[in-house]
């Protein structure tokens, strides 16, 4: 089936990711404009929360994949 | 006790139980609807303290008490019995809304029960009025998840019952107290609490029966009996720094659970159980701003849950099918539940001027003023993880991921008007938290809207969607499950019961066949004597008894002369 909604054109997805990354730059640069509140040295840092939720996540989602390696099993074990 | 009585609150929703099924066609959509509103101004009708007392086996009981903390809980359980309703509006099996309304009433008992004894009656009674709502999901392993629902709760219920006898001949008092985690009685309380929490061990029966309900049902189910729970050790067991511990945990289970699994209610599921665990954790900490942090996101989190499973609900209902791998692109035909899926994604990530925004972050802060560096950093983390798992991952792979073929209706009414109702009232708690800080049981002192706060949480957020976009290869969605807890009584212990049979089988086997072979001779020798044909047991002639009588007499005779 020919799918032609604007929002899944790849034209369309090029560009959200062109924007998407604009704006978390721009976002991360945000922190030279404030003086943030920290409460344990590391977190009033530049780009603090930018890399630690990217580095989190990324080690949340291996690591849940690590882990499946072990525990998934097919949708129907428990019928079997 | 003198006070008046007041009519306990709870009761009416309970009474609405035997009244719903009774009803037809707009009269029962008008006690659906009308019930909880009149349940919420009743709520507010009862004065602060102790009103009325019961007197049973010598304690007197106190089932309608309030304060700022109960009534918060009852009034958003109250709340939520209203939007469930309406958007259960359409469900045929009317056992299922009955069990729920007892269900319901349940909670606000518990959310006003004075004394732990009131707090078992109406614990128990949840536990009941929800295994009917698990159980009217109607297919058969719907009716296999709710005895295994049904087991763990009474299991929990027999804890608690057992911790609070134990607690009540320690202390001679039944009145439901901050407690310690620190003798045998409120140890066993704690555990019969922390069961109905979702907490380690015994997480798995959540997201094992819930996404079992049908698609009403888990919209009741995700509101009531976590929350509850959060209630009672926010009453019960504030500052016990072991919840801390079960908190962080929960944290991450649901996390890491959520972002394996392909079944869209289970993922909301598991994140019930990561939502509660911000909760344990704010109460584990114990300060005022944590317990109005676990409070406030507990009265959030019901909201903007309930809308994300009324949204998995409406997709349910339309197209009859719960896996990610099945769904996708459903944004094209259903665009108003998915906006509604999105504000309740948001809501659930402690997006800025989302409900989750106001509340999350005074557990958060409150970890960060007590110095507790580590619970402040692993919370962080996991306020991305949040994101991740639930806040991108159930819109994206229901709504949006690639086109699945299915274009189903947009959802009806009833459940736009509920699905619209939450996600205002999400927004508007994000954007005005004034007049939920002053339900909170404490006066509150935090300001959640400043400029670092605000960017701060929008990095956190849109990297942690980042994330979620580079390494969306390793999130492919399988047609699996994964292994938790309930492996070991669905799996190991009925296999270690057929083991067991199987060693001890020929050890038994040969005990009762060597009984029942002495057994079998003993009755042999026994018919042989007394029998029709035995010596003993035969019918003699007159003439031999005549001579044996004779004989018996003779003896006599010669004994007595000698």
């Amino acid at each position: 089936m020919k799918d032609d909604h604007w929002l899944v054109r790849p034209a369309t997805i090029r560009k959200m990711w062109i924007f998407g990354i604009a704006f978390l730059v721009l976002l991360t640069l945000a922190d030279l404009t404030f003086k943030g509140y920290s409460n344990f040295w590391i977190d009033g840092t530049f780009g603090f929360y930018s890399w630690y939720g990217f580095i989190t996540c990324a080690a949340m989602v291996i690591g849940a994949k690590a882990l499946g390696i072990f525990l998934k099993r097919g949708d129907d074990y428990y019928d079997r | 006790m003198t006070a008046e009585w007041t009519f306990p609150p709870g009761l009416l929703l309970i009474l609405g139980c035997f009244l719903v099924p009774v009803l037809r066609g707009w009269a029962r959509t008008g006690a659906i609807m009308i019930l909880p509103a009149i349940t919420l101004w009743l709520v507010w009708q009862v004065p602060d303290g102790v009103n009325g007392s019961l007197d049973f086996l010598g304690y007197s009981l106190h089932p309608v008490t309030a304060d700022p903390l109960s009534r918060l809980f009852a009034t958003i359980f109250s709340i939520m019995t209203f939007a469930g309703g309406l958007f259960a509006l359409n469900q045929n099996r009317i056992a299922e809304i009955a069990a729920a309304f007892a269900y319901a009433g349940g909670a606000v008992g518990v959310a006003m029960a004075g004394d732990l004894i009131s707090v078992f009656v109406f614990w128990e009674l949840m536990a009941i009025g929800s295994t009917v709502v698990v159980w009217c999901g109607g297919t058969e392993s719907a009716g296999r998840a709710a005895q295994r629902y049904l087991l763990v709760h009474l299991f929990g219920g027999v804890v608690l019952m057992i911790g609070i006898i134990a607690y009540i001949s320690d202390t001679g008092s039944i009145a439901f107290t901050a407690m310690q985690a620190d003798s045998l009685a409120t140890w066993l309380i704690l555990i019969g609490f922390l069961i109905n929490a979702g907490a380690p061990p015994f997480s798995a029966w959540l997201p094992d029966a819930y996404p079992e309900a049908s698609w009403s049902g888990a919209v009741f189910l995700s509101a009531f009996t976590t929350k509850t729970a959060v209630y009672v050790l926010i009453r019960g067991f504030p500052g016990n720094e072991i919840l801390i511990f079960i908190g962080v945990y929960m944290i991450f289970y649901g996390i890491i659970y959520a972002l394996l699994e392909n079944d869209m209610r289970r993922i909301l599921a598991y994140s019930i159980i990561n939502q509660v665990g911000f909760m344990v954790t704010g109460i584990g900490i114990g300060t005022e701003m944590a317990l109005n942090g676990a409070a406030a996101h507990a009265f959030a989190h019901i909201i903007y849950k309930a809308l994300l499973l009324m949204s998995a609900g409406a997709v349910l209902y339309r197209t009859n099918t719960r896996k990610c791998s099945d769904l996708g692109g459903l944004f094209r035909t259903m665009p108003y539940t998915t906006i509604m899926g999105i504000v309740g994604a948001l809501a659930i990530s402690s997006f800025p001027w989302t409900s989750g925004f106001v509340s999350k972050s005074m557990v958060s802060q409150s970890a960060a003023d007590m110095h507790l560096t580590w619970v402040w950093f692993l919370l962080t983390a996991a306020s991305a993880g949040v994101f991740l798992h639930a806040g991108i991952k159930f819109p994206w792979f229901v709504f949006f991921q690639k086109d699945s073929g299915l274009r189903p209706k947009e959802a009806p009414m009833s459940m736009k008007l509920s699905m619209g109702l939450f996600a205002a009232l999400s927004i508007v708690i994000g954007l005005f938290p004034g007049p939920l800080y002053v339900l909170l049981p404490f006066p509150v002192d935090y300001v959640p809207y400043t400029v670092p706060h605000v960017v701060n949480q929008l990095q956190l957020l849109l990297f942690s969607g980042l994330a979620f976009f580079v390494l969306l290869g390793m999130m492919k969605r399988t047609l699996t499950i994964t292994l938790d807890t309930d492996w070991f009584y669905r799996i190991a212990l009925p296999w270690a019961g057929r083991r067991l049979a199987y060693a001890f089988g020929p050890i038994d086997q040969y005990i009762r066949t060597g009984f029942l072979n002495k057994f079998e001779r003993t009755m042999d020798e026994v018919f042989k004597h007394h029998g029709p044909h035995g010596a003993l047991a035969r019918t003699w002639t007159i003439g031999s008894t005549v001579l044996w009588v004779a004989i018996l007499l003779v003896l006599y005779l010669l004994v007595y002369y000698i």
